[in-house]
């Protein structure tokens, strides 16, 4: 299973999940956990996802998502998990 | 599984504190491309590189979009020149047919530079050597993306003076080629002593012959990250100095060693070494000076600067070589002068001068990196600093490097303009006490007495 990290972070407004997960559901992109806060009118986001069944290369579902966000005022990033897990588990 | 404040951890990284992976450079041999005919080695030189980096722009983009990390440069480094050339070159000028080349195989694979014009002279030049390095003014002059590298001293076999004395004359006549530039040619020019085989690092790399066919090397960076962490732990005692290095050059050192890994998967090409580095880029909070800063000199070049910058390479190899399965290239914190905004700004209010920049070059990684100086300056006076450098990294067993900048028709006070990554330097004064006596001795200075450990 590829897991992958989406951010989103940005002004809080009205539907970013819905979109985001609009977008991810389109492509078949499956939701495995999220985590969210809101600081100060500021959206901050989590989702570990499983994009195993997206027919898409991650490279483009990574730039479609950056490009998402460029249209929401959000900056939205899709990192594989493995990132994160080399930096911070040994 | 990960959790939030690891992910906004790394992301901030990323995105404020400039961390990035700064190159996947490829290591090609050429040694089997050698033929007596200068065509044929050509084509033979231009289709192995063709060949084994035609998807190494194309990988390095795909996990910089899946990982979100920034991969700055793909690079290429191929086998010393002068022995690749060395039977089918008879002048300068044939040599210069071998620049050009490799200079067309950079553009055609998308890299942004191709190192390895260079030839390995520590105790003596072969004819082969000595033509290449007379071709290095044109070869520089001619091609946008070649670099050169030549190594002119060891440990274990000393320092070719004869071929110091060469360089300087071939230094200042780089400059004069491309004196519209600022003298841009000399920027991609190094002098070594002790050089790794395997370094990743522009100008300086080149595919040793103790290498395989193909390889892998991967230099990390992160000065950003290192110093948003030590402000984190300001006016403490140098243990949670210490760690607090240790443990962000583990990190940073990670995200290379996964990067490596999955390159060398992806292009089916084994994975060399990481280059455990701090390397700095003009930008704003991208510098080693503004770390030594943080550590507690004022500007760097203040008294307690070598020490600082001692502390700093050492933790960065601690923390680095636990985060790596091999390690190697230059591997520790990089000091060049016009790569590096508070270097820059340091040289410019008169902090930091080339003495203590060759203090410096003591106990970090490489050498005199990146110093424009004036252009009228004799080139025996750069051999003579070619040789103090080389002599540091004879008896400490370490490599040190020069890449000095001649800047034609400009002098102190002025400011030299290069661009990109290569940054501006203002032009540093130079001691003018002659050393020609000196730099005309014939001959080789010999290896220092630890050198014999057999």
């Amino acid at each position: 299973m590829t897991k992958t990290i989406i951010t989103v972070l940005g002004k809080d407004t009205v539907g970013i999940i819905a979109r985001v997960c609009t977008y991810l559901a389109d492509n078949k992109v499956n939701i495995l956990d999220i985590t969210q806060t809101i600081t100060g009118g500021y959206f901050n986001m989590m989702m570990v996802t499983d994009a195993s069944a997206c027919e898409k290369k991650l490279a483009d579902l990574s730039d479609e998502l950056t490009a998402l966000g460029e249209e929401m005022g959000l900056s939205i990033r899709c990192m594989q998990e493995d990132i994160f897990s080399a930096m911070h588990r040994i | 599984m990960v959790n939030f404040q690891e992910a906004t951890e790394t992301i901030r990284m990323i995105t404020q504190e400039n961390l990035d992976v700064r190159t996947i450079t490829m290591g090609i041999s050429l040694l089997d491309c050698i033929d007596s005919d200068l065509n044929r080695l050509c084509e033979n030189i231009y289709n192995k590189i063709t060949t084994t980096a035609k998807d190494l722009v194309k990988v390095g983009t795909e996990i910089e979009k899946e990982y979100g990390i920034p991969i700055v440069n793909k690079r290429i480094s191929v086998t010393p020149a002068a022995l690749v050339g060395g039977s089918a070159c008879k002048t300068p000028e044939d040599f210069v047919c071998i620049a050009k080349t490799l200079d067309r195989a950079a553009k055609a694979t998308g890299v942004n530079f191709l190192g390895g014009y260079s030839a390995l002279v520590s105790k003596g030049m072969t004819a082969a050597d000595e033509l290449l390095i007379r071709s290095i003014p044109q070869a520089l002059a001619e091609t946008d993306f070649v670099c050169s590298s030549i190594n002119v001293g060891s440990t274990k076999s000393g320092i070719d003076m004869d071929a110091v004395r060469l360089l300087g004359e071939v230094i200042v006549d780089t400059a004069k080629r491309t004196a519209d530039q600022d003298s841009l040619g000399c920027a991609k020019l190094v002098v070594f002593c002790n050089a790794p085989d395997d370094n990743p690092f522009m100008a300086g790399a080149f595919h040793g012959v103790t290498e395989a066919d193909a390889i892998i090397n991967v230099g990390v960076s992160g000065p950003g990250v290192v110093k948003t962490a030590l402000e984190e732990v300001r006016g403490q005692g140098f243990e949670v100095l210490c760690e607090t290095i240790k443990k962000t050059a583990f990190k940073v050192t990670r995200v290379g060693q996964l990067v490596a890994q999955e390159a060398s998967r992806r292009l089916g090409v084994p994975f060399g070494i990481i280059d455990l580095s701090l390397a700095p880029t003009p930008a704003i909070g991208d510098s080693v000076a503004d770390i030594l800063c943080e550590i507690g000199v004022d500007e760097a070049g203040a008294p307690g600067t070598t020490a600082a910058l001692a502390l700093l390479n050492d933790q960065v190899k601690k923390g680095g070589v636990m985060a790596s399965s091999y390690v190697g290239g230059l591997s520790g914190a990089f000091i060049p002068v016009s790569e590096d905004a508070g270097m820059i700004s340091a040289a410019r209010s008169g902090a930091l001068t080339i003495e203590k920049l060759e203090a410096m070059t003591c106990v970090c990684s490489v050498g005199l990196d990146m110093i424009a100086i004036p252009g009228d300056t004799k080139p025996s006076t750069i051999s003579g600093i070619i040789a103090d450098e080389m002599a540091i990294g004879m008896v400490n067993q370490k490599t040190t490097a020069v890449r000095l900048i001649p800047v034609i028709g400009k002098s102190v006070g002025d400011t030299a303009v290069f661009g990109g990554l290569l940054g501006e330097a203002p032009i540093m004064p130079v001691n003018q006490v002659s050393c020609e006596r000196f730099v005309s001795r014939k001959g080789r200075i010999p290896a220092p007495i630890h050198s014999f450990k057999n």
